[in-house]
Parts: structure tokens; sequence; C-alpha cells
């Protein structure tokens, strides 16, 4: 009986091991902010990864509160970073749709097509209905150490997937 | 042409409104719930005003407690880094000790000097308290700066005030909730603030530039600022007092940028002013 719950605890904490890094991430703003030009956005990558390929570990109403939070921590009007995140859910689901054959480079790829449309769209409504101003060279910065460093998470989260995911599902 | 666009609407139907596995909500509704959430804040909805002060009461405090191992870290570093340097900081420390001391005499002098000047000129005294509070987020932003502090409106704190770190100025208060309130820092983007800068006594307007520097804006192309001129705040508007310092002017590629005398990245206490204006009669 032990064993069984032991087991059940060890398997849940791997399920939901996705789930608690984005909430620490929005919570902690793990953006890696410390050097001049360098930031990323984390959250992003994880959810555009496994939105794509395990999508019953992000569940959207626990996406949406991630974004609320993210909100609050940074000082955005509430909302926006939610419908970010929702968006990116959007077009994870969309290539997942349209995929027959994964490959991990397309995904990358299309990675870079949807953060930028959806910074596109988050900073145009920033800027016009809330006024706010950015550093349009920051935004660059983030965007492109973002896209960069996908392949290298996308990968990390692939060997957690492949040892850990696999198993708990037989 | 035909069939592609069909499976593109299927894909992009699929994609937002069938519910997936596991999944309580469809992503269309959430999308949609996040919209009205934004419109709603944007015309300052009253019930999304509440909804807004409970949920950043809860998760500044729940920040606060998941982000002390990284705070932790990065206070050690400093610490090590800062005893690293004792020695080399302890000669130049003691020698601008005895120049100090020196200028407070002539401060004080100044000081009651101008006291008695106004008082004849029969113009106004300020007054002013401060309230010290703890920062409990620091998070910078690539895109925001601000930080939170653990005093809200149950301490009396309004939007607009000044923030200081030892008595220099670092921000004003820009969002006021029940006991935690947001300081936009003087680096964001968004921060404007009337200043003064000596000598010359040149009225500008001081802006973030989204790292960690200021841009002096707003001057005549005649006006000549000088390097290591200081900048205090004006008083214009009477949103804040006058004469708090905020840093000094260094020239780069042409532009009159500022460095803080407070590094924003180490603000751990800060002072909120309270100040008044007395009639002088």
């Amino acid at each position: 009986m032990s064993e069984f719950t032991k087991g059940s605890i060890i398997s849940n904490f791997i399920r939901l091991a996705p789930l608690m890094l984005l909430f620490l991430s929005v919570f902690n703003e793990i953006d890696l902010n410390y050097l001049e030009i360098f930031s990323l956005n984390f959250p992003f990558i994880l959810i555009f990864y496994w939105s794509l390929r395990k999508t019953e570990l992000l569940s959207y109403g626990f996406i949406f509160l991630a974004g609320l939070v993210n909100d609050v921590v940074t000082g955005f009007p509430i909302g926006i970073s939610s419908f970010n995140y929702l968006l990116i859910c959007g077009f994870a689901a969309y290539l997942r749709t349209i995929t027959l054959r994964p490959s991990m480079v397309k995904d990358w790829f299309f990675f870079l097509f949807t953060i930028l449309v959806v910074n596109s769209l988050s900073y145009s409504v920033l800027n016009i209905f809330f006024s706010i101003d950015l550093n349009y060279k920051n935004l660059f910065f983030n965007i492109f150490f973002t896209f960069i460093f996908y392949i290298i998470f996308a990968n990390l989260f692939l060997i957690y997937q492949n040892k850990f995911l696999k198993e708990s599902n037989d | 042409m035909e069939p592609s666009r069909d499976d593109f609407i299927i894909a992009i139907r699929s994609a937002f409104l069938k519910k997936g596995t596991k999944q309580r909500f469809s992503l269309f509704f959430l999308l949609l719930f996040s919209v009205s959430l934004i419109a709603l804040g944007k015309f300052n909805f009253t019930p999304i005003n509440y909804l807004k002060y409970g949920i950043n009461e809860v998760i500044y405090r729940t920040s606060f407690i998941t982000s002390l191992p990284e705070r932790y870290v990065g206070y050690s570093l400093k610490a090590i880094e800062e005893h690293i340097n004792i020695y080399k900081d302890y000669s130049s420390l003691e020698e601008e000790l005895k120049k100090l001391k020196t200028e407070k005499y002539q401060a004080k002098f100044l000081k009651s000097e101008n006291n008695r000047l106004k008082k004849i000129l029969e113009d106004v005294i300020y007054s002013s308290d401060v309230l010290f509070a703890k920062v409990i987020i620091d998070k910078q932003s690539p895109f925001l700066r601000s930080i939170i502090i653990n005093k809200g409106s149950k301490n009396s704190l309004k939007k607009g005030m000044a923030v200081l770190s030892d008595n220099y100025l670092i921000g004003k208060i820009v969002e006021v909730n029940y006991m935690t309130s947001r300081v936009l820092l003087l680096s964001d983007l968004n921060s404007r603030i009337p200043v003064s800068i000596e000598p010359g006594s040149i009225q500008s307007i001081l802006s973030g530039d989204g790292k960690n520097s200021g841009i002096i804006q707003y001057t005549k192309d005649s006006t000549v600022i000088n390097a290591d001129s200081i900048i205090y705040t004006s008083g214009t508007g009477g949103l804040l007092k006058p004469g708090i310092p905020i840093g000094k002017i260094y020239i780069s590629e042409n532009k009159n940028l500022t460095n803080f005398f407070i590094d924003f990245t180490q603000l751990r206490y800060v002072e909120v002013l309270f100040y008044t204006e007395e009639e002088n009669k």
C-alpha cells in the first residue's frame, strides 16, 4: 500500500512538474535579466512546448491563472499575459492539428512566428490602449534570446518527457 | 485552393473551439475572458479594480516568499563583493567623509539662511515626514522597472507620493493596494519627473531609459548643461517636494544622461515621503 502511495506521489509530481515550473517562473519572474541585453521569456517556451507535445499536462485554466500572476508581478494591465499565453496555446494547438510528422526544427521556426505575432499584438495593445512606452531594443533581444533558447529547453523537456512521462504513462 | 482553405478553417476551429483532453475550458472562451478583462481594466471598471487589488495582495505576498531563495543568493553575492572591496574603499571613504563633514556645516548654515530669507519673502516652507517600507518584490522586468513595497492605503499612502532611499529620490507611487503599493522607478521608460539642474537652475523633465539611467528632456538646444551637474526635483506641479537630490549628469553621444545616486537593483528598505506646504506668515 505504502509502495503504491509513494509511487503515485512521485508520478503526480512528475506530471505536475511543468505546471509547477510555470507558476514558479511567473511568481519569481525567471527572466535572467542580470546582463545588460540578455532577457528571456521562459513561460513562452514552457507553454509552447508542453501545449504542443503533451497538452493535458498544462490545463488552459491554469495557464490563464499564470498569466494573471505574471501581470500582477510585472505590473502590466491585468489580462495581457493571459491573452499572450493562451494565444501561444492556440498556435501550438493549430500546429499540432496540422502536423503529421513532428519535427523539432519546424516547431522551432513556428515558435519564432508565434512569439513575433504574440509580442507584436500585446505591445501594440500596451502602446495604443495603455500608452505604455517600451524599449524596442530590449523587446528585440527578448524575442531573439527566447527563440534561440527554445531549442535548448525543448531538448531538455524532450529528455524529461522520454525519461519520466513515457514510463508514468505505461 | 478551396480544400486547403477549408483545412485551415477546420484546423483553426479545432485548435480554438474544441475542448482538449482534460481541459475544462475551451481556448476561445478563455481568450474572450482575457480580452474582456483587458477592456474592463482599461475603462477602470470598479469590480475589476477590486478584483485586481485582491489578486495583488495575495500574489505580492506569495511572490515575496517564492523569490526568497533568489534574493538570498543575490544579497550573499553582493555581501561577498563588498567584503572583497572593503580595504580598497576604506581610504577613499575616509577622505570623502572629511570633505562631507565640512560641507555639512556649510549646508546647515545655508539651510537656516534659506529659511530666514523665505520668511522675509513670505514663501512657503515645506515640512515633511517619512514612512519606512520594506521592498517585497524587486523584479527588474526588461520592460517595466518597478518595485512593490509593504505599505498601502492602510498607512495613508497615495498615488504620486515620492519614494526615497538614503534621502535620494528613486521613484513615485503609481498603484496603491490596501497593504502594498507599486513604486515606478525613475529608470522606467514611462517615468517623467520635473527636475531642476544645478548650477544654472535649468528646468527640465527627467525620464527613464528603461535600463539604469535617466535622460534629460525638453531643454532648449542653446541650453548648456555641464557634466557632473546635480539634478534635484523642481517641485513643479506640486506633486513632489522640491530639492530632493536625484543624480549626476554625464554626457554620452551628445545626450544628457543621468547617473542615479542609488543603485535600483539593491533596494531593501525605502522611505515614502509625506510633505506639506506651510504658509509662512
